[in-house]
């Protein structure tokens, strides 16, 4: 939930979006604050890869306003959009690594072209080779995408988006498509980019363990591994779950509102709670 | 009805305001100077083979043809004169724009294709990158390089695939074969040979990138969006060559 006094992050106020006639958004308004993490479930087709892009400037929104660090996208120009977006991670559904490039020229890209950036030539190498190093998958830096796993593709993605050290990284559907033990591993790299770096997450997933992962798990930087987060000290990380339905946003809440709802299609995702 | 029309107009509307950005871009920063080398690689050099072997053939099937509609007015000895200006005027330019039709146009449609249905063009603007100045741009400046160049290439093959001809078959002396071809060339005739191809070029790369960027649907939206490429580039470039014709014939200097 809100925790009051964070800034806001990102900001959806009544946002509709359509395609050719079609909405696939409707009237979608939510707040995440800094630090949070956000879940956002929904079936295939409700929504939530054109909610992750509206929230980038990839889609305009026919109705509504996004606002990004509390700035308005909507009064941007594309320079300034370039801006924003250099501040925030993106890591597509089936990764979208660069075809044409290595792995690590792919994950150079946004510290070579994102303006706002200006990392210096030289530091370009190392800060890739950490950044894949993050996602052990030091060693692939001259392999194409097309050599690498399912799995493999989604760690160079994910190295890709925070290479940049962004404060807001947005996931679409990081385990989709993969088999449990890849998925989890995937899940566990994004709750160890949370955790070592405090970012504020945006997850869309349709698997309702990868939200419980991200609610009740951290990351123990000693161990190396995942544990659940009543055994260690500190606060809990915050996370919000939200449940799109046709575009619809049908609930916003945390995990035990989730799980005592009443409504079948959102009572749905929270079954196969591990 | 209009709702009939409102589809093409839309798409014409796209095409242009493509067109307009990515011509704007050639003279914005930042300038992918690696990607047009490299495109230049892929579109130019890459077709070079194809280019020679159907300039090779139009000028032996144009000397053949040209020296039996000769032969009834006895003037055989012109047939370097037909070969040269046919090849000039429409043959060279149209036949190299239409191989570059059916193999950049397509070939940019499926790539820009691909990279639209795996959302690496939404990657592209995620990570800073404009996808026009970043690939639109570099495409349609090395098509206008190499496409006059290619053109020109198949003119001079057609060339002496035709003087090949009028030495084996017809019996011409290669002085009589060079000279009529070369008297008969106008700077007009130069200038239309010139400003095909670069119109052409415009059409084969724009059209390309402009389905390949609409593309959706998965892998058989990237089927379609290359094949409708290649349909589009090619009936386009016959419609350009008819205006472009038609202005240099109204002009009365052709
Ligand atoms: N560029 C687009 N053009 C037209 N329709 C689109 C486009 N992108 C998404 N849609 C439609 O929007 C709906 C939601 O899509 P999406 O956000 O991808 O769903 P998901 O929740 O599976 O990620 C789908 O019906 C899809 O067909
Ligand atoms: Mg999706």
């Amino acid at each position: 939930m809100a925790e009051t006094g964070s800034p806001s992050v990102l900001r959806f106020e009544n946002v509709t979006v359509s395609f050719d006639g079609e909405a696939v958004l409707r009237d979608v308004s939510f707040e995440a604050f800094e630090g949070e993490s956000r879940v956002i479930l929904g079936a295939a087709g409700s929504g939530k890869t054109v909610l992750l892009k509206t929230a980038l400037g990839l889609v305009q929104p026919d109705s509504g306003r996004v606002l990004v660090f509390g700035k308005d996208l909507g009064k941007m120009r594309e320079g300034q959009l370039f801006d924003i977006r250099s501040r925030i991670g993106m890591v597509f559904q089936e990764s979208a690594l660069f075809d044409s490039l290595n792995i690590e020229e792919n994950v150079a890209y946004p510290l070579r072209n994102q303006k706002s950036i200006r990392c210096p030539a030289g530091e370009v190498h190392g800060r890739v080779e950490q950044a894949l190093d993050f996602v052990e998958l030091g060693g692939t830096l001259e392999k194409f995408p097309a050599e690498l796993s399912g799995g493999m593709r989604r760690r160079a993605a994910i190295a890709r988006a925070v290479v940049t050290a962004p404060p807001l990284v947005l996931y679409d559907s990081p385990s989709a498509g993969l088999d449990p033990i890849t998925a989890h591993t995937i899940m566990a790299l994004l709750i160890k980019e949370r955790d070592m770096t405090q970012t504020t997450t945006i997850l869309v997933t349709y698997r309702y363990q990868d939200g419980n992962l991200m609610a009740n798990f951290r990351y123990n930087s000693k161990q190396g591994r995942l544990e659940p987060a009543r055994h260690s000290d500190g606060p809990l990380p915050c996370t919000t779950f939200m449940v799109l339905r046709e575009g619809r946003l049908v609930f916003e809440g945390d995990q035990d509102r989730l799980e005592s709802t009443a409504d079948e299609y959102i009572s749905k995702f929270c079954k196969h709670r591990e | 009805m209009l709702d009939l029309l409102k589809e093409p107009v839309l798409a014409v509307q796209e095409f242009v305001v493509l067109a307009g950005r990515a011509f704007q871009n050639i003279f914005r920063k930042p300038h992918y100077f690696d990607d047009v080398i490299l495109q230049m690689d892929t579109i130019g050099v890459g077709s070079l083979v194809v280019v020679v072997l159907v300039g090779l053939f139009s000028g032996v099937v144009m000397a053949l043809q040209m020296s039996r509609a000769l032969a009834q007015y006895g003037e055989v000895e012109k047939t370097g004169t037909l070969v040269a200006i046919t090849l000039a005027r429409e043959l060279g330019p149209v036949l190299t724009a239409i191989m570059m039709a059916g193999r950049n146009s397509s070939g940019i449609a499926s790539e820009l294709g691909s990279m639209k249905v795996t959302e690496q063009i939404d990657a592209m603007r995620a990570l800073g990158t404009d996808p026009i100045q970043k690939l639109v741009t570099p495409r349609l400046v090395a098509t206008c390089f190499m496409l006059p160049l290619l053109t020109v290439i198949a003119d001079f093959v057609g060339l002496f695939g035709g003087w090949v001809i009028a030495i084996v078959k017809l019996h011409l002396t290669s002085r009589l074969y060079w000279t009529s071809s070369w008297q008969a060339l106008e700077w007009n005739d130069v200038a239309q040979g010139l400003i095909k191809p670069l119109v052409f070029a415009v059409v084969v790369s724009l059209i390309g990138c402009f389905y390949g960027l609409r593309a959706s649907g998965g892998t058989q939206g990237v089927g379609r969006a290359t094949t409708q490429a290649m349909v589009a580039a090619t009936i386009m470039i016959f419609i350009t060559d008819v205006m472009i014709t038609e202005m240099f014939v109204s002009q009365g200097v052709s």
